[in-house]
């Protein structure tokens, strides 16, 4: 096994890992003021109605695509008797038409932030790297879904190499030699997703962490006070104590 | 019952000039940042108009506010999941053009043209791309009935009477009607913004019911903007970050008035405090008819001098020095000892507290252009009755259409009026008039001192924050005092990284260093606009 594949498939997975785990604690706590999704539909509504659920929709499908496939080992499928033909088929199924509405919605939102000058104007450096990172992992995901499933070129089962590298990391017994022998479309879609994750804690894309699921539990108006300890209040910053 | 304190605000309508001086100031204490151009915590509106933004009161285009459904309290705009649904673009926000693109002038042309036979002009730029703009739309353009044949009739009140009324509005309108209304955020009992938020990021205080909003936890979900049936929260588009009238918490925290009543030139604003029952609160925001809402609304407002409102307010821990001020609240006296001050739009449910005494003078014109003896109470109680029109139009605003409260209270107004002309002349006081309107002499006497007379310690009765509270309330600040912030600045990890410099403290600066400065600084390194411009740098000749 050469460095290169110890440097893509052991180090940089774990660099992946740190750097988002810190970056976003770190985020979190030193800039909250920053942490928003900064919605742009004040300038702009036609575009966006259409463009930003279905990029959403399609994206939140993806990532539970990604769950499934990469967490869930092929031998818990097969006890479950669902036949390879027929996980490909769902995968595969699904997989293209939420990438499809993913890939559609993201060209749309972008072709909105360029043509829409309040919103070109409104666009900063980070967020277009973003967008670079974003659809790079986007697109390279599209072409894995065309070559695993065989429509383009054979079919690949990914589940026998990529699924047991990746969780092979989170299981602290890294298997490189795994990834080392998957395609190349597999391999660059990897180090572009993992590249999309080191740049996230920095980006707008901190918003999908504050997915606002607790609204659906709390009382509709929110009260605020002291209460017994001072639990409503912040502590002060550091050199602006309350003195005496 | 559970007693709360609500500072709230009453406006006199009849004493407003429309001089807009009140959106001005609260403008430069509040929004005179980038992100927040297009915003006024405080506007004047001429009625009949459309408003700002325009047409807000449509609910059926713009979905704010409450509505009850089989008896249940739910936001108009849908229930939970359904607007957790609708989270990626919001349905039912405004746009920019709604309220309007806010714009500067190139006032540095005046100073860098070369000499010329023409003199220069400064052509309006837009503050949103920075381009050239026409200006076709701004927070007040139907001011003063400007645009009127072709702006008011899409004012939304005014299609509503005419879908019940007929043609009969556009004439008697025009001959006899116009006023203004002053608007802040009604920092509302039932808020429907906070129960918009899907961060949980807005919250009522509970020390005074005053709405904010947590600028390090608001998302920029932008749901609270589009929730609020009188859209008076904003989105700030440079921070990402929603913002709305603070009710100058920190003025009223130190037992001063808000910026726009210190600084009315009318003197027409009025704050207190109020005790409510907040155990009964959504009871009473449910009630089946609209016209009900008026009576549920004052219900909730319980009587400070009452010894079993005060043990209650004692046990619930508000201190005894609020205790006093409720007692001598101008606010509780207008809208329920005297029952002239109205809640704007109490059909939206969300239990707004700021109130309005509805103007007479438009009547009172009326009258006096018809030759008649305007001062006089049986012409002005006959007028109430033949002018029908304005009075409806003012049901639709303060009582979801039932003439009778706006009526009687219009009837106080005209009784003090006519009552005081003959004790200004020195004439025998006439009973038979606040008798007329269910009051005594006495309590009639006392509501002209506080309507007309109107002393600054009359109307502005505001207990301070306790001091061993302040700290608290300092600290839940939602401050709204950051420039730039979010946006164009990127630091070295990500967007705003790091805490953004105060308005204040780069203000200082900024003026410090253009004010001591020996060489004049070229404009182009700073926009000018009538906020910072100050004589100081000129053109490269
Ligand atoms: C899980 C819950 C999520 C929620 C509730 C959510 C919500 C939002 C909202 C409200 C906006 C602002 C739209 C506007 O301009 O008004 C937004 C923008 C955006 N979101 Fe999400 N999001 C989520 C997850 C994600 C994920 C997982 C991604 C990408 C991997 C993502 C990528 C984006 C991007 C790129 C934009 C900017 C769109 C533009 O160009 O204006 N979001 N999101
Ligand atoms: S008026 Fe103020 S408190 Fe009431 S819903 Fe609107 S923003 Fe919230
Ligand atoms: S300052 Fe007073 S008089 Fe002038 S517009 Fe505002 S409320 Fe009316």
């Amino acid at each position: 096994m050469s460095a290169k594949d110890i440097l893509l498939w052991v180090v940089l997975p774990y660099v992946t890992i740190a750097v988002f785990v810190t970056g976003t604690l770190w985020r979190y706590r030193y800039d909250k003021f920053g942490w928003t999704t900064r919605s742009s539909q004040l300038y702009e509504r036609r575009l966006i109605r259409i463009a930003s659920p279905i990029f959403h929709i399609g994206i939140l499908a993806v990532v539970v695509g990604h769950v499934i496939g990469l967490l869930i080992p092929e031998s818990w499928t097969d006890a479950a008797r669902v036949s390879e033909d027929m996980y490909h088929l769902m995968a595969v199924g699904i997989g293209l038409v939420a990438g499809a509405c993913t890939l559609f919605g993201v060209v749309m939102l972008i072709y909105r932030r360029r043509t829409t000058g309040p919103v070109f104007a409104a666009t900063t450096r980070n967020d277009k790297t973003m967008y670079v990172f974003l659809v790079a992992a986007i697109c390279l995901g599209l072409l894995t879904t065309l070559i695993g499933s065989g429509i383009v070129g054979d079919g690949y089962n990914y589940r026998e190499t990529v699924s047991p590298w990746f969780r092979s990391i989170f299981l602290l017994n890294p298997q490189p030699e795994l990834m080392a022998e998957s395609l190349p479309s597999f391999q660059i879609h990897a180090v572009a997703g993992m590249l999309l994750f080191i740049a996230w804690p920095f980006t707008r894309l901190v918003h999908a962490f504050s997915a606002p699921l607790g609204y659906v539990f709390r009382p509709y108006v929110v009260y605020r006070d002291r209460g017994p300890h001072d639990s409503g209040s912040r502590p002060s910053r550091r050199g602006w104590e309350r003195v005496g | 019952m559970r007693v709360m304190a609500q500072m709230a605000m009453v406006m006199n309508l009849d004493k407003c000039i429309g001089c807009h001086t009140c959106s001005v100031t609260c403008k430069q204490a509040w929004t005179n940042r980038a992100g927040v151009e297009y915003v006024w915590f405080n506007n004047v509106e001429t009625r009949p108009g459309q408003g700002y933004p325009r047409t807000y009161q449509d609910q059926g285009r713009w979905k704010g506010g409450w509505t009850v459904k089989r008896g249940k309290l739910r936001l108009r705009s849908g229930g939970r999941m359904k607007r957790l649904a609708q989270i990626f673009s919001n349905p039912n926000l405004p746009t920019m053009d709604d309220y309007y693109e806010p714009w500067t002038y190139e006032y540095d042309m005046l100073l860098s043209s070369p000499l010329g036979e023409h003199t220069p002009v400064a052509r309006p730029k837009s503050l949103i791309s920075g381009k050239n703009m026409k200006i076709e739309w701004s927070a007040n353009w139907d001011d003063d009935l400007a645009g009127g044949p072709e702006l008011a009739p899409k004012d939304p009140v005014l299609v509503k009477i005419r879908d019940q009324v007929g043609d009969r509005v556009k004439m008697e309108f025009e001959q006899a009607f116009m006023f203004y209304l002053p608007r802040i955020c009604e920092h509302c009992l039932n808020p429907a913004c906070v129960a918009s938020c899907p961060s949980g990021a807005m919250y009522k205080r509970s020390e005074d019911g005053i709405v904010l909003v947590d600028q390090d936890q608001c998302r920029g979900w932008r749901m609270c903007v589009s929730g609020c049936p009188y859209k008076k929260v904003y989105f700030n588009h440079r921070t990402g970050k929603a913002e709305k009238c603070t009710m100058c918490y920190p003025r009223i925290e130190v037992g001063m008035p808000t910026v726009c009543s210190e600084t009315c030139v009318g003197r027409l604003r009025y704050i207190g405090l109020f005790l409510y029952d907040a155990d009964k609160v959504t009871a009473a925001a449910a009630v089946e008819d609209e016209r009900d809402l008026l009576e549920a609304q004052l219900d909730l407002l319980l009587d400070p001098e009452d010894p079993q409102v005060q043990e209650a307010a004692r046990r619930d821990g508000i201190p005894e020095d609020w205790l006093s001020a409720a007692v001598r609240s101008p606010v509780y006296k207008l809208a329920k000892v005297y029952r002239v001050a109205l809640p704007l739009h109490p059909e939206y449910r969300t239990m707004p507290m700021v109130w309005y005494v509805p103007p007479l003078s438009p009547v009172v014109d009326a009258l006096r252009d018809t030759g008649n003896d305007a001062e006089d109470a049986g012409n002005l109680f006959g007028a109430l009755d033949a002018l029908r029109i304005p009075i409806e139009y003012l049901a639709e605003l303060f009582t979801a259409g039932d003439i009778g409260p706006v009526r009687s209270s219009l009837q106080k107004l005209a009784a003090m009026r006519s009552y005081m002309r003959d004790v200004n002349l020195g004439r025998e006081t006439r009973p038979d008039i606040p008798a007329a309107v269910g009051m005594d002499e006495e309590s009639l006497y006392e509501m002209y001192r506080l309507l007309a007379i109107a002393k600054y310690e009359d109307r502005y009765v505001i207990p301070k924050a306790h001091t061993e509270t302040a700290r608290e309330l300092e600290e839940l600040a939602c401050a709204v005092d950051y420039a730039g912030g979010a946006g164009h600045v990127s630091g070295p990890f990500g967007e705003v990284s790091g805490r953004p410099v105060p308005v204040a403290v780069e203000t200082f600066h900024a003026l410090k260093e253009r004010q001591t400065t020996e060489v004049i600084i070229p404009v182009e390194a700073v926009r000018v606009n009538l906020r910072n411009w100050d004589g100081l740098g000129g053109g490269d000749e």
